[in-house]
């Protein structure tokens, strides 16, 4: 039998990832997508830097930050009484920052497509810039947001480095799937590496799938 | 609705080519044509009224109430606030509601909105019954234009912005929604500015018209006297240029499927009119479809012939034609001529002419419910 820990951990992690990264990512893509600004290249760069950065440097950068030692690390420990290091919502923080292009990039590509058309179109029938976001933004950006979700959610499952680097091993509070297959592999438990693996490839490929299934059916024309 | 708001804007602004510049007072009554070629500048002055153009250098306010000011004061009343109802030259219905969604999000967000014509009314004016539970893709260009006609209308609107709204529609659609657009001070209560490069949809539409040529006013004032002016030619274009006529329905022949119309005691008959007996109509008669005759001339294909008075005469130097305009009874007609006939038939100001007219047309629509 499997340990269900990891796997768990991993889609709790997931999960709250994905639901903090839409909070953050949603206004971030809606800036980058209408902003005249000229920082908005500097902005973009950073968001974009977890894609091409080795996740070992982004989680040695996050591991320094997180120390007791840094000024954000010990802000945190005299805040809530406990390190970022080695713990949950330090992964969750990690996560956020590496999984961020994910939810990013689709949304502002959506935001981007709806164009100034039917803003305009909404302000003029009465409704405020605020109306107009729920009203209509949304509601034409549902498969952006869907696709942006979804690729958060199954990169952060697939996140490996960084937990390395930040979490460490610990059951229950950081030992998620990645990290218990490298466990098993080096510990040569290939029956147990294989039932993860396989579980992981399954997974991914039937969110996938069910993804681009839903893309073609849903009935929105964006643009 | 007060009693005829009035429109105040003036505005400098740098467009692509060239400085739009303009500035206008207007009480706000029946249909206003914002008339120009494209490029003109109609467009920009739309949005400014609209609010959405929140960077322009501008001065808007309707009836003394500042809507839009330059620095450093720099009012601004975001479009939500304005009560002004924008019509663009596409539809731009929302693609994630059916018809009945895009109007229900005009109504519900004007539903503090005291004057205006409530939900029932407005759809039943623009027979839009039949549509409600369609999706949007459904619709045909026209009535995709009708529903964005009702949800404009739906806002409950002070003012009704509309951008060359048919300019994407063929004749036959046109003609279908023309009527609604005519009727809408009278169905509605509200003053529309209408933005065209059309001379049909002017004649057709509206009381009066403002000229707009490369970002500059050149004229304004009725239309039948604006479109009789003769020194207008180039920003109302000399192919389409021609002056407006009311007319009365005298007679109908079915026979010969004609109808006859009477301009002040003046009779012209045009093909087989869809009217009522004494139904007011508007014609339009083009310059290019005058000709001038110093002898009554007889034996001739053409019915419709008018003596008058030419009251003056601008020869174009740099082309083979001089503008006349000549006094009939009951208005005025535009006539296009060579500046060689002009000079064999010694034609000057006080001549007295007969006009043949080769074609009239009704204004773009067979009825005008005017």
């Amino acid at each position: 039998m499997p340990e269900l820990g990891p796997v768990l951990l991993t889609l709790v992690l997931a999960a709250v990832t994905t639901v903090l990264l839409l909070f953050v990512g949603t206004p971030l893509a809606w800036w980058l997508a209408h902003t005249k600004s000229r920082f908005k290249p500097l902005v973009e760069a950073v968001t974009a830097l977890p894609l091409v950065l080795p996740p070992t440097v982004l989680g040695f950068y996050l591991l320094v930050l997180f120390s007791p030692n840094s000024s954000f690390g010990s802000l945190w420990v005299t805040m809530t009484g406990s390190t970022l290091a080695f713990s949950f919502t330090g992964l969750v923080i990690a996560s956020m920052i590496y999984s961020l292009p994910f939810m990013v990039q689709p949304l502002q590509t959506s935001f981007e497509a709806i164009g100034r058309e039917p803003l305009e179109v909404a302000a003029t029938l009465g409704a405020t810039p605020r109306d107009t976001f729920y009203s209509v933004v949304i509601p034409m950006s549902v498969r952006g947001f869907l696709t942006a979700s979804v690729l958060t959610f199954a990169h952060t499952i697939g996140e490996f480095g960084v937990v390395l680097m930040v979490g460490g091993n610990i059951p229950g509070q950081t030992k998620v799937i990645s990290i218990a297959i490298y466990e098993h592999v080096e510990t040569l438990n290939y029956a147990e590496a294989h039932v993860l693996s396989a579980g992981l490839l399954v997974f991914s490929f039937v969110v996938l799938v069910a993804v681009y299934a839903l893309n073609r059916k849903a009935p929105l024309n964006v643009g | 609705m007060s009693d005829k708001p009035v429109l105040s804007f003036k505005f400098r602004l740098q467009l692509a080519e060239y400085k739009l510049a303009l500035a206008h007072d207007m009480a706000l009554a029946g249909i206003t044509a914002l008339f120009g070629h494209s490029g003109s500048g109609k467009t920009t002055v739309l949005r400014v009224l609209a609010g959405l153009e929140e960077e322009a250098d501008a001065y808007v306010s309707y009836d003394g109430e500042p809507w839009q000011t330059p620095a450093p004061e720099s009012v601004f009343v975001p479009p939500h606030a304005r009560a002004v109802g924008y019509v663009f030259q596409e539809a731009r219905l929302f693609p994630h509601l059916d018809v009945k969604g895009n109007l229900d999000f005009a109504a519900k967000r004007a539903a503090d909105r005291t004057t205006g014509t409530d939900f029932e009314t407005v759809i039943g004016r623009l027979d839009l019954e039949p549509l409600l539970e369609r999706r949007t893709e459904a619709l045909s260009g026209g009535e995709r234009q009708r529903v964005a006609l009702a949800r404009a209308l739906l806002t409950k609107p002070r003012l009704m912005l509309m951008d060359e709204p048919m300019s994407a529609l063929d004749p036959r659609r046109k003609a279908e929604i023309l009527p609604y657009i005519a009727k809408l001070p009278q169905d509605f209560q509200v003053p529309v500015i209408y933005v065209t490069h059309s001379v049909d949809e002017v004649a057709y539409l509206a009381d009066t018209m403002i000229v707009l040529s490369k970002g500059r006013k050149v004229a304004d004032g009725p239309v039948a006297d604006t479109l009789a002016r003769l020194d207008l030619g180039p920003a109302t274009g000399r192919f389409e240029a021609g002056v407006v006529l009311d007319a009365k329905v005298a007679a109908h022949d079915p026979e010969y499927r004609l109808t006859t119309l009477d301009i002040s005691g003046q009779t012209v008959q045009v093909p087989l009119v869809d009217a009522e007996l004494g139904a007011a109509i508007r014609l339009r008669v083009r310059a290019r479809d005058v000709i001038l005759s110093t002898q009554r001339p007889d034996a001739m294909s053409s019915r419709n012939i008018f003596q008058g008075q030419i009251v003056e005469i601008i020869e174009e130097a740099e082309t083979p034609f001089a503008e006349t305009l000549v006094e009939i009874p009951g208005g005025r007609l535009r006539a296009r001529i060579t500046r060689r006939s002009a000079a064999d038939l010694k034609l000057k100001a006080g001549a007295e002419v007969f006009a043949i007219v080769k074609s009239i047309s009704l204004a773009g629509a067979t009825t005008l419910a005017r």
